[in-house]
């Protein structure tokens, strides 16, 4: 008999205690689930905290409008096998309504956007726990962000009076109009995910194997050409064997040069990458040094 | 691979941020584009060379002011281990981040310049990481190369080390010479050290025996939360969520509920589906009980002779945060396990000098960033053991019910006796 543990069953069990703890704690919590893989694994963790019930909340899809339409239908066919309802929150919504102004020119991203929408979304469902998937290793901003992300009326982050977290006695005490957003994810690594994702055997959408695709490169990044991007002069199209690392707005998320078609290549070629996730495919966190501590101050995931 | 969790604490400027920098970068987690972003930044202030502090130092207030605010999360690992650092600053807040890192650390590694030697915070780091239980400490003794390398200087610190730590518990105590500017004993042995016959920091760290920190010998299992899928497949399955803060669970044994104090068996354990033949710590699971019981979130499962403490009178060291300091007869949320309740300040004991260890018992408050002894009274039992026997079952935080801020965090000592 062993009592070891796996690094990977530790954050498995840290993660499911989180989940549980919001479940029993909170009146209305919601899981942002865009098909991206961290939002994938989130939903797995989910399902077996739960099993053999189902997941005890709703899941929430932020949507900019400019998708890769291979993850919408992954969400739509994941969502239906889980079980959960899925609540939309549509950020062409905000613009036409006049919550949201759309950045013009051929740069122009939802990104920022967002923000909005998720904010009128949590308030207007009276959400008041938010699962997001956001890891400590992604960016400087988030190494310093609590598990339990305390977010005031307005869905402000104040860096300089978190509460503290210690063992694993989580405050979610709030008052209402105030919410909460949960890390279940926050010890995991891009490395973590994957190597989950291998051993729990998770299907994802297929944009992150290698596949050839029209892109052009712009700020050093590859840029698929979609029905919301296309290249300017000087950009010249071209096909490529390319992967994504990260799935998000199509019009700021740039892909990979790559082979990798299976998980366990995939997982040799982030072992041996010397570019983060997000250095390599984000161009939304390239705008300043401070770019994701601004966005989420303003409440950004 | 296994997981290890180590806090980092230092005075400023004894070069922890360096070394940390080293460790990321030996253990090539430190990827081109923030090393060029760094290259960048420590170019454009002027700097001579390419500040390693730049990589950790998260927000623009720390930037705009050369400080780290807040506890940062870090994380690396080798082929053995992944580790996770809880990277504490030494200065702002100071008792706040180091408990608060090392409330969740298996190791604590402190930093001494070898020029100053044996300071206050150095003194202050080792009482806290000892007060918080976590069982190893590292004494990383940098600087090394200012002093010539010279064994006598780390032989010294290190002497005065252990002088000091006597009167503390840890059940190892590691020094090692290092040079976090250059590496040496850092990752590789230093060829300017060969009197050094130790291992290097990240082989130490790798290598260190952890497994027996945990409790697996007292069993306790915590409720979260109950699971009723009320689903035709699921009809009468009833299950209890929790994570398992100590002791071996197996389907057959005889447990005991608390409070409503039944006696029953465990007929299975479940996780994602599947069913298990053990549980242990950390490990979430869910239990199933052969009797049907009334078992909510708060209730403890446990064994009929092997209990934890049921009592409303509690006797802990509490290390404050909150602005408002803590006085008698004030009353607070107590959280503790998944139990939440309230409790009152009946007693302040004395305040500790975390620095001289010396006891004021005159003391009538507690104000931000002190320790002290005290006894609580809450409205309903918890069911608890010592924090120095089990992390999990032995902590609590208490949460100012006008603010909803954390302002305190416990470790209980026992049942409190007027």
């Amino acid at each position: 008999m062993s009592t070891q543990v796996t690094h990977l069953e530790a954050l498995e069990a840290e993660s499911v205690f989180i989940m549980r703890e919001v479940a029993a704690e909170f009146e209305r919590p919601v899981l942002l689930f865009s098909g991206g893989k961290d939002s994938i694994v989130m939903l797995h963790l989910a399902e077996k905290a739960f099993a053999p019930a189902r997941v005890p909340f709703p899941v929430m899809h932020v949507d900019t409008g400019h998708n890769f339409s291979e993850v919408i239908e992954y969400r739509d066919r994941r969502v239906a096998q889980a079980g959960v309802r899925l609540v939309v929150a549509s950020v062409q919504e905000s613009i036409d309504s006049g919550r949201a102004v759309e950045e013009t020119g051929p740069r122009a991203s939802r990104n920022r956007l967002q923000t909005v929408t998720l904010l009128d979304a949590i308030e207007s469902n009276r959400f008041d726990a938010v699962f997001g998937g956001g890891r400590r290793d992604e960016e400087k901003a988030r190494a310093k962000e609590r598990v339990y992300s305390f977010r005031d009326e307005f869905g402000q982050w104040d860096p300089k009076s978190q509460r503290p977290e210690l063992w694993q006695l989580y405050n979610g005490r709030h008052k209402k109009g105030e919410h909460i957003r949960v890390f279940p994810l926050s010890n995991w690594t891009e490395m973590d995910v994957w190597m989950y994702i291998a051993r729990e055997n998770i299907e994802v959408p297929s944009i992150y194997y290698a596949h050839r695709r029209p892109v052009f490169k712009r700020d050093g990044m590859w840029l698929a050409v979609t029905s919301f991007v296309s290249a300017q002069a000087g950009e010249v199209v071209e096909e490529r064997e390319v992967r994504f690392r990260t799935v998000g707005d199509a019009t700021c998320t740039g892909a990979v040069e790559s082979s990798a078609r299976t998980v366990e290549q995939i997982i040799e070629e982030v072992a041996a990458s010397r570019l983060t996730e997000r250095g390599a495919t984000r161009a939304d966190d390239r705008i300043s040094e401070a770019g994701m501590e601004d966005r989420k101050k303003e409440g950004y995931f | 691979m296994e997981l290890l969790r180590f806090a980092t604490a230092g005075s400023v400027d004894d070069g922890k941020s360096t070394l940390i920098g080293r460790l990321l970068l030996d253990a090539k987690q430190i990827f081109e584009d923030q090393l060029e972003a760094v290259e960048r930044t420590s170019r454009d202030r002027g700097f001579d060379y390419v500040n390693l502090a730049l990589l950790t130092d998260g927000l623009r207030a720390e930037r705009e002011q050369g400080i780290t605010i807040d506890v940062a999360y870090r994380y690396f690992s080798t082929p053995k281990r992944k580790f996770i650092i809880a990277d504490t600053p030494g200065h702002v807040q100071y008792t706040r981040n180091m408990v608060t890192g090392a409330s969740t650390a298996d190791l604590a590694l402190i930093l001494v310049d070898a020029r100053k030697g044996l300071l206050e915070q150095s003194r202050r780091h080792a009482v806290i990481a000892s007060l918080l239980r976590v069982g190893h400490l590292v004494v990383c003794i940098n600087k090394m190369d200012l002093v010539d390398y010279d064994e006598a200087v780390f032989d010294r610190i290190k002497k005065d080390f252990t002088d000091f730590a006597a009167k503390l518990e840890f059940a190892d105590l590691t020094f090692i010479p290092i040079s976090a500017l250059n590496g040496d004993n850092v990752t590789s042995h230093s060829a300017q050290m060969p009197w050094y016959k130790g291992p290097t920091l990240l082989w130490h760290l790798e290598n260190l025996y952890v497994g027996s920190d945990r409790n697996l010998i007292d069993p306790r299992f915590p409720v979260q939360y109950v699971v009723r899928p009320m689903s035709n497949e699921h009809h009468d399955y009833r299950g209890f969520a929790g994570q398992v803060a100590g002791g071996i669970f197996r389907p057959g044994d005889e447990v005991l509920v608390l409070p409503a104090g039944f006696t029953t068996k465990v007929a299975g354990i479940d996780f994602g589906g599947r069913a298990l033949t053990e549980a242990f710590p950390p490990l979430s699971v869910t239990i199933r009980l052969a009797d049907e019981i009334d078992i909510s979130r708060g209730d403890m499962i446990c064994r009929p002779h092997n209990a934890p403490t049921v009592s409303q009178d509690i006797e802990a060291m509490v290390c404050w945060f909150g602005e408002r300091p803590m006085a008698t007869k004030s009353t607070y949320t107590i959280k503790h396990t998944s139990r939440t309740a309230r409790a009152m300040v009946k007693d302040l004991r004395y305040r500790l000098d975390v620095n001289t260890l010396s006891r004021d018992e005159s003391a009538r408050q507690l104000g931000m960033n002190d320790m002290g002894r005290v006894q609580l009274r809450t409205t309903v039992p918890l069911f608890f053991d010592e924090y120095r026997r089990n992390r999990t079952t032995g902590s609590f935080i208490l949460v100012d019910e006008a603010t909803n801020n954390t302002v305190g965090a416990g470790m209980i000592i026992g049942e409190a006796t007027a």
